[in-house]
């Protein structure tokens, strides 16, 4: 039988200034009935266009040069527009990222769900309705038959991006494109809609694309997969061969990212640098943290974890001063710290440094680098001239950016890795004592984060920098914690050294947060899902 | 037949258009060769370069007015509403004074008092907005409520009765535009740099300690110059506008200055006769606030980063 779709020799180029760059060459990928293809790279690979490309779309500013798209024997690239317009929606479905930005806020969940098959006529709006409720079921959702009427921002962010995949099913497609479906999500979140995604495209026989660039997620969705680097392919094998033999070294340094450890630092001593006392704070009416106890000591890595909501963000924004703790204290090097920063002498300020989770909000897009690291050493050292051109230099080769080439960049003009280094670069300018870092790796690649890691790793052996490393991945926390706080509803669950708190026996939250994080074994899924539905069967039985 | 007259000249003047703004691209793409500013030229869009050329002349033609134009600005120099001659390119006004010169002159007077009017409101509006979103709190309020209320009185008609308190002079008349202008400015820059200080990179000046004026200059500023640039284009032709139609008025620019919005009315009676001539400096103002609007169109464009 022909494969449901076959891509031959696909180039796609997008414009850049007056010339076309090439963002695929020439990829091929067939794809049979009830399938599912996993597409992993690190960002710009390829994938999303790709993924793209198999609805017979590309994003503005770009085109196919060359190669065909077959869709059960319709080729795409050659079709007219509205032969294609009637496929999308229809017998092809799309699953984006964000579902929270793909919803229409202004609509309830149900109208948007029935939307496509009423509007391509393949059921009448009352039996798409009744489908569209049996699909919310099946996507485990609470209250399938009433959650239909509610509006998006009604809805947690994982209910939302299960009820788009419910969209996506509404037609029965014969092919869906989940582009990176739980990047956004919490592990905990993650786990209930990979494993909802899982048993309807296994129930329905959809064949999919599965766009990723989490391995652990990719193994336990996909029957093969197919890695991309800079827009060709690496290669391609089923899902249990790739895993346990990857052929080329491209695919074996994905595989080894996550095996970055770092030698277990002797426990503290003395003083902490900076220590967190009894504090509480609250937004207006609505308390956001309750009692935190935290030392953060020299040259140690204090990794807080939790899901969003967890308060964790906040605890930086009260160490920075930004919200004044409401009960509490906060204490540097033994001195007490003026709640808020608009009373903290100079001094306090340098000392405590922040970086931030997206580094095209963190830095000034109109500054060039030499300002946006400069002005911290002026500001902070006083430093001017060619002494201020050395501290630059010294500053750039910290953060391994060549400064001939960087220095008078833009930081549009830099990757989402090299804009986070500046990020860094930018506190160290200040010379600080403790460095706040709130998810700086989570906007990115899986090799690009662990450059980082390395980076800041490197920094604080140099440096003797305390650093709060704010993170919800624990793989990023095996990485590089020295101790570790859990913390749930602005709580801390427990503390300690990362060998105590990583090790069993857990308390039950951080043994769910840990179970949930998805391994690299392809049946890691159906093994979790088993053990946790276990007990509640035996609950359910007595 | 009489359809088509009127078509030709509709075609013949969208064809000078083009064919200027052509010349001006490539003029421009000669004298800025091998400067930074070279791509920008050579990307320009032909309605932009049509819009550029037309400033410029103004421009040219209102600072070298006493070289152009034949005869003074305020002396007789015929009879009234004389036609259209080799002399009188353009025919003299209802008091005998020459209707070209007197609109060479004009391009000086609205045009200058127009820019000047507009920077000054930009000036206090922009600097208040920014101060008010960058300050929050009671600050933001009594500036807001104080422009809420401005904004509460039309425009035109609070102009006049300021112009009646203080009385028509120039100085007076830039000074209430702009304060009314200023307001809408505000209103802008606030709401733009309302989304902007609420960035990281805002947030880390003032972690480092960093003062007012610098966040305000260096972090926000730069960063909300893409919409100002935008509404500075439409606010300067609003006070175009408005400059015109309180001279015509007569609070505006006071008689014998030349003014393009009092020529309108001086001559307003010829049209009864089939003239045309009292459309002139009403076309010259419609021309200008096009050509400004297509440059700001360009530059919004390019700022915004959208591409075509």
């Amino acid at each position: 039988m022909a494969p449901l779709l076959d891509i031959r020799d696909l180039t796609i180029e997008g414009r850049s200034g007056d010339d076309w760059m090439p963002l695929v060459r020439g990829v091929s990928l067939t794809l049979n009935r009830g399938e599912v293809l996993g597409l992993i790279g690190e960002s710009g690979a390829g994938k999303s266009t790709l993924g793209l490309a198999a609805m017979g779309y590309v994003r503005d500013g770009c085109r196919i040069a060359g190669g065909s798209i077959l869709f059960d024997g319709i080729d795409l690239v050659r079709a007219p527009e509205d032969q294609r317009r009637r496929l999308r929606g229809r017998r092809i479905a799309y699953v984006a990222q964000s579902a929270a930005a793909s919803f229409n806020p202004a609509h309830r969940l149900i109208d948007q769900t029935v939307e496509a098959p009423v509007v391509h006529g393949v059921m009448p709006r009352a039996q798409a309705g009744r489908e569209a409720v049996a699909l919310y079921r099946r996507m485990q959702l609470p209250d399938p038959d009433g959650i239909g009427l509610r509006y998006p921002h009604q809805v947690s962010g994982g209910q939302l991006q299960r009820a788009m995949t419910a969209m996506a099913m509404a037609s029965r497609p014969d092919l869906i494109i989940f582009d990176e479906p739980t990047t956004a999500l919490d592990v905990t979140t993650q786990i209930e809609v990979l494993s909802a995604i899982r048993d309807i495209v296994r129930d329905s026989g959809t064949a999919a694309i599965y766009i990723t660039h989490d391995l652990a997620v990719v193994a336990q969705m996909a029957d093969r997969i197919k890695v991309l680097l800079r827009g060709q392919e690496v290669e391609e094998a089923d899902t249990r061969s790739m895993l346990s033999a990857p052929r080329e070294a491209y695919t074996k340094s994905l595989w080894a990212v996550r095996s970055h450890q770092r030698p277990e630092r002797p426990p503290p001593v003395g003083e902490p640098v900076l220590a967190v006392r009894h504090v509480s704070a609250a937004y207006g009416m609505m308390q956001v943290l309750h009692g935190i106890n935290l030392d953060l000591h020299v040259g140690r890595t204090t990794a807080v974890v939790g899901e969003s909501g967890s308060g964790k963000s906040t605890l930086a924004r009260v160490i920075a001063g930004l919200l004044p703790p409401a009960r509490g204290e906060l204490r540097l090097a033994g001195r007490r710290l003026a709640p808020s920063y608009r009373m903290r002498p100079r001094e306090d300020l340098r000392a405590v440094q922040m970086i931030y989770q997206s580094a095209d909000t963190a830095l000034n897009p109109k500054m060039r680098l030499r300002e946006i690291i400069g002005r911290p050493v002026q500001f902070h050292a006083g430093l001017s001239g060619a002494a201020l051109e050395r501290r630059l230099h010294e500053l750039m080769e910290m953060i391994e950016l060549d400064p001939a080439t960087f220095l008078d960049r833009l930081p549009s003009e830099l990757s989402g890795g090299q804009r986070q280094r500046v990020g860094i670069a930018r506190a160290l300018a200040a010379e600080p004592r403790v460095l706040l870092c709130d998810e700086v790796t989570s906007a990115l690649d899986q090799i690009v984060a662990e450059g980082i890691l390395k980076l800041l790793d490197r920094l604080q052996e140099e440096l003797g920098l305390a650093i709060l490393f704010i993170t919800h991945d624990i793989a990023t926390v095996r990485a590089i914690a020295d101790d570790v706080v859990v913390m749930k509803d602005g709580r801390i669950v427990t503390q300690g050294t990362k060998a105590d708190v990583l090790a069993p026996p857990h308390d039950p939250y951080t043994e769910l947060l840990l179970s949930s994080v998805p391994e690299m074994d392809p049946d890691w899924l159906t093994r979790v899902l088993e053990r946790r539905a276990a007990p509640s069967a035996r609950a359910a039985g007595r | 037949m009489a359809l088509l007259v009127p078509l030709g000249w509709i075609a013949a003047v969208l064809a000078g258009g083009a064919a200027l703004g052509w010349l001006f691209r490539r003029l421009a793409m000669t004298a800025a060769h091998g400067t930074r500013a070279a791509r920008a030229v050579r990307s320009m869009p032909l309605t932009a370069a049509f819009g550029l050329a037309v400033i410029l002349i103004y421009a040219l033609v209102g600072l070298f007015a006493p070289l152009i134009a034949p005869f003074s600005e305020r002396e007789v120099v015929g009879a009234q509403y004389l036609p259209w001659s080799s002399e009188h390119w353009l025919g003299t006004d209802h008091l005998g004074r020459d209707m070209f010169s007197r609109m060479v002159y004009g391009a000086r007077n609205t045009v200058g008092i127009a820019l000047a009017t507009t920077a000054l409101a930009f000036g206090i509006g922009t600097v208040l907005g920014l101060i008010a979103a960058a300050v929050g709190g009671w600050v933001d309020q009594v500036l807001s409520r104080i422009v809420d209320a401005f904004m509460a009185i039309p425009a035109l008609i609070f102009a006049m009765l300021l112009l009646t308190l203080l009385g028509p002079s120039i100085p007076n008349m830039i000074l209430v535009i702009a304060v009314i202008d200023a307001t809408r400015v505000f209103r802008l820059a606030r709401a733009v740099a309302m989304d902007i200080v609420v960035m990281d990179y805002v947030e880390a000046a003032r972690l480092r300690g960093e003062g007012l004026a610098r966040i305000i200059a260096r972090e926000i500023l730069p960063n909300a110059m893409a919409p100002l640039v935008a509404e500075f284009g439409l606010r300067f032709c609003f006070v175009f506008l408005s400059i015109s139609a309180l001279s015509f008025l007569g609070l505006g620019i006071q008689p014998p200055t030349a003014d393009w919005g009092s020529m309108v009315r001086d001559t307003a009676t010829l049209i009864t006769f089939g003239d045309i001539t009292p459309l002139l400096p009403a076309g010259a103002i419609a021309l200008l606030t096009v050509a400004v609007n297509f440059v700001v169109d360009w530059q919004l464009h390019r700022a915004s980063g959208l591409k075509d």
